[in-house]
């Protein structure tokens, strides 16, 4: 029961704009701690919506979401946010920086709002992770004066920065060329490995999908393989 | 959330649109100098009018009004007791027109506590001799002293120096005008003539400038022992006790207290000058008005330059949100800019303002009616910069409360979806 960082039980929900229609039915499946999962279909199938769900950001669904053995059923604004925190790292398909600030202190942001350390700690610890994924040099830069794969890896920073127990990702490749979607997968791929991080990205691009340890596959809102 | 990262996140969005941070900064000071300066004025020109009225006019004065007694003989007929009493033409009866037992008066006013000063006055018609010409006058026997604290003699004196009237034998402080006509000057000596026809030689040791030149053409002071002499009566004869309270708020009822207890006749400041104070208040109610305005329409500009920020860092407030911001985070940012604005633009404000007093204070400004009035008049009151300062932060507090709540309220994945 522990080494399950997050459970998704019966989730379903509804769409009532311009009509009625499922969107997600009863999906039910759970992820463990160390777990590589990635989510595939075809577009439209509700698999940002899914993602929305199960990240908190989106409370309005029916059936049960557990994250490190809390049920977030009753949970108001602020503890969703808390949890979100502390415990989620979200990598977006597009880069959503705060152009206000420079890159590390993009990284820094959920660490200051976590207030669990100092803010030379965080700081210490945004450096950290910008080496991991190779940015370390562009860490007091503008995020509009970086590349877009480079601002995706600035992205994944951010979500490490709290050490969250999941990473989830909405086609985090989406947006880029080749040769940058292979260094994002890379880096999920080595903090799968060394850093036993668990993660579920949603990725429409197959051959990603092949190389995680397990695929969840949606077709119109339910889950057909996984 | 520490307040320092809500400052840090605050200051980011504002540094990013500091035009109109700037713009909306500007509008605040602007209102908040104009509400200084036109309180400041506004009030200041009231202070100088009410003063020309207060400063000179008794809270209570008791005096003895030639009247007719309420009480006739006819009235105490037991005959005609039943039957109404046509008698016309009423005539009052020849009296003095001192107040009876004035010292034991002023010596129960002194024990009053209620009392702040008491000063006693004779009043005396005379003629000025110009010559063969007599011309009409009045002289006013005073104690200078008090006439000094409470009533600011000394801001209308013109020439000379008014303690003289008590230390030269025989001195007299003429009104301007009465100066003009008789072409007398400090140290020239005038002859005036009392009622019972007899010449007084005086030494003009002063001159008076009221601002009301038919005042200042028949005026004259003198101390109350020379009046006394010119008049030809004893030491204890007062026309007028002028009364200065601690509360002049209380004065109405005190006169009629002070009526019935001494039997003479009492008028108090209110009834006597009514009209004054309706102007005052309706000065300044009007300038309130205009300077609330004022700041309500700078709250106006904060509120539409934080909407627009909203709309415009919609995509970070959702990031904010997506990365465990709560809505409550959110919102402190907001209110924080709005505050931030309120308090600097605020405060620039009261200094402009002050600025601005201060150069309205030394613009030259002359009148005939305040001798000792040089410049315009401005009041410095501590209140209206206290005022200023909360309505400030009020105003540009509910101007971001709103915002903020809409900002709060964004759905980052409304947000997230639309790109
Ligand atoms: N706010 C919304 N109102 C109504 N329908 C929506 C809304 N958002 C998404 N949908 C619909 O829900 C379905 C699933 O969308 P989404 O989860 O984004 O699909 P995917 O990410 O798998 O491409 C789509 O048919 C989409 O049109
Ligand atoms: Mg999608």
């Amino acid at each position: 029961m522990t080494d399950k960082v997050l459970e998704a039980v019966n989730i379903s929900k509804f769409f009532h704009n311009p009509k009625t229609f499922q969107v997600l039915k009863d999906i039910s499946f759970s992820i463990d701690r160390g777990e590589f999962v990635s989510v595939i279909g075809k577009s439209g199938c509700g698999k940002s919506t899914l993602l929305y769900i199960l990240s908190t950001m989106d409370t309005d669904y029916t059936g049960e979401l557990i994250i490190d053995g809390e049920n977030l059923k009753s949970k108001v604004d602020k503890e969703l946010a808390a949890i979100r925190n502390e415990k989620i790292g979200f990598v977006f398909q597009f880069h959503y920086l705060l152009n206000e600030f420079d890159v590390i202190t993009n990284v820094m942001l959920p660490g200051l709002k976590l207030e669990k350390l100092s803010t030379e700690e965080v700081r210490e610890n945004a450096y950290q992770k910008l080496k991991i994924l190779g940015i370390e040099d562009e860490a007091l830069k503008k995020p509009n004066q970086l590349s877009g794969g480079q601002k995706q890896r600035v992205s994944i920073a951010r979500s490490l920065i709290n050490d969250p127990i999941i990473i989830m990702a909405d086609e985090p490749t989406g947006n880029l060329d080749f040769k940058n979607s292979r260094i994002v997968f890379d880096i999920f791929k080595e903090l799968s490995v060394e850093f036993n991080q668990s993660l579920l990205v949603v990725t429409h691009d197959n051959e990603f999908a092949e190389n995680t340890d397990r695929i969840i596959e949606l077709l119109d809102g339910e889950v057909i393989r996984g | 959330m520490k307040y320092k990262l809500v400052i840090q996140i605050s200051k980011a969005l504002l540094l990013a649109r500091w035009k109109q941070t700037l713009v909306a900064g500007i509008g605040v000071s602007f209102s908040i100098a104009m509400f200084i300066t036109l309180l400041g004025f506004m009030n200041g020109l009231n202070g100088l009018l009410d003063g020309l009225v207060t400063n000179r006019t008794p809270h209570v004065r008791l005096y003895n009004e030639v009247k007719i007694t309420s009480e006739q003989p006819m009235d105490k007929s037991v005959e005609y007791n039943e039957d109404y009493n046509f008698v016309r033409s009423l005539k009052p009866k020849n009296e003095n027109l001192d107040i009876k037992n004035s010292i034991g008066i002023i010596h129960a006013l002194n024990a009053d506590d209620r009392v702040l000063g008491v000063c006693p006055k004779v009043s005396s018609q005379v003629f000025y001799n110009a010559g063969n010409v007599r011309l009409n006058g009045v002289i006013d026997g005073i104690d200078v002293e008090g006439e000094k604290e409470f009533y600011a003699f000394d801001d209308y004196m013109v020439a000379g120096n008014s303690i003289d009237i008590e230390t030269v034998s025989n001195s007299i402080i003429v009104g301007t005008g009465v100066a003009d006509n008789l072409m007398a000057e400090v140290g020239d000596i005038i002859q005036v003539t009392n009622s019972r026809g007899e010449i007084i030689k005086l030494k003009v040791v002063g001159m008076y400038q009221s601002g009301m030149a038919d005042i200042d053409k028949v005026q004259s002071y003198a101390s109350v022992e020379t009046t006394q002499k010119i008049l030809g009566v004893s030491g204890d004869y007062l026309t007028d006790i002028k009364i200065k309270l601690k509360d002049m708020s209380i004065a109405p009822q005190v006169a009629k207290e002070y009526e019935e207890l001494f039997g003479t006749s009492a008028s108090d400041i209110q009834s006597a000058n009514a009209q004054f104070d309706t102007g005052s208040s309706i000065r300044s109610l009007i300038s309130y008005a205009v300077g609330i305005t004022l700041l309500i329409v700078a709250g106006f500009g904060i509120y539409n330059i934080l909407n627009m920020l909203i709309y415009e860092k919609m995509d970070s407030i959702a990031i904010l949100k997506a990365t465990g911001f709560s809505g409550k985070d959110v919102s402190n940012v907001f209110i924080m800019i709005a505050l931030t604005i309120g308090i600097l633009g605020g405060a620039l404000g009261l200094i402009i303002g002050f600025g601005l007093c201060n150069v309205i204070d030394n613009i030259p400004f002359d009148t005939e009616a305040l001798p000792t009035v040089t410049t315009y008049p401005i009041d410095y009151g501590v209140r209206y910069y206290i005022i200023a300062g909360i309505f400030s932060v009020v105003t540009t507090y509910l101007a971001g409360y709103f915002p903020s709540r809409k900002a709060s309220k964004v759905d980052p994945v409304e947000i997230i979806r639309g790109k």
